[in-house]
């Protein structure tokens, strides 16, 4: 069970002090046709990045919010795993990144055409941000805008 | 931070006219930031999808959210439980 338990005292109080930015109004986009027609694409806040992309930056006070692409037929073992928190186990996705960016089984969802395609590319960020506001006001809109210029319908978010 | 950050990304994707479904670790932390579709898993953080290298398992969660994202009627936000 993920609940608060599994963090540090420090990290406890933190979490427990901390103004979560409230989402208000609530955006809503129905799907507008079925899942076997959409395009699918993938967000995941796990850090990975490709071997020959920049690793997110732990200098940037507040978390960097910057994003990768990632290209759906990537070999997810080759990914590359920056995440810099310390408050969770990262053995489970260094040995099989799937279980935070589940690449391979979207590409078998569209095998059995559950879903339609999945997009040429994925989304990589770094979940550990704390000041939001650059990523809320600067580098959210511009990656949304990518998936929306390659025609995607759905997105899954995953965390870690 | 991981579960806000991922709501504060739907929510933008949302409002670009992308359907959305957040898997959530924390059932508090979504309560709080509302995105407009979440399941909330059971599992510890840094295994959102369940079990590392069982396929099976981590194809039961994303129909799960997948099915959220078909489901036509609820009144966002929504907050789902993923039972495996």
């Amino acid at each position: 069970m993920g609940d608060m338990s599994e963090f540090s005292f420090t990290v406890r109080m933190f979490l427990a002090a901390y103004p979560w930015r409230r989402i208000d109004p609530v955006p809503w986009t129905p799907l507008r046709k079925p899942l076997s027609q959409c395009r699918l694409a993938l967000v995941s806040s796990a850090g990975f990045v490709m071997p020959d992309q920049p690793h997110f930056d732990e200098s940037i006070r507040g978390g960097d919010p910057s994003f990768r692409e990632i290209p759906s037929k990537t070999d997810p073992r080759t990914l590359v795993e920056t995440h810099r928190s310390e408050s969770f186990d990262h053995t489970g996705l260094q040995r099989d990144p799937n279980v935070a960016f589940p690449i391979e089984r979207v590409q078998e969802l569209a095998a059995t055409s559950r879903i339609g395609s999945v997009n040429h590319r994925h989304l990589s960020c770094m979940g550990s941000i704390t000041a939001v506001g650059r990523l809320v006001r600067d580098t959210a809109p511009p990656a949304a805008r990518l998936l929306v210029e390659d025609g995607v319908d759905a997105a899954i978010l995953v965390p870690v | 931070m991981c579960n806000q950050t991922v709501c504060l990304v739907a929510a933008e994707l949302e409002r670009q006219g992308i359907s959305t479904v957040v898997i959530q670790l924390l059932r508090n932390v979504a309560g709080k930031v509302r995105p407009p579709r979440a399941l909330f898993v059971p599992f510890k953080h840094g295994y959102p999808l369940d079990t590392p290298g069982d396929a099976g398992r981590q194809m039961a969660v994303l129909e799960a959210a997948l099915r959220l994202l078909e489901d036509p009627a609820p009144t966002p936000p929504v907050l789902r439980d993923y039972t495996p």
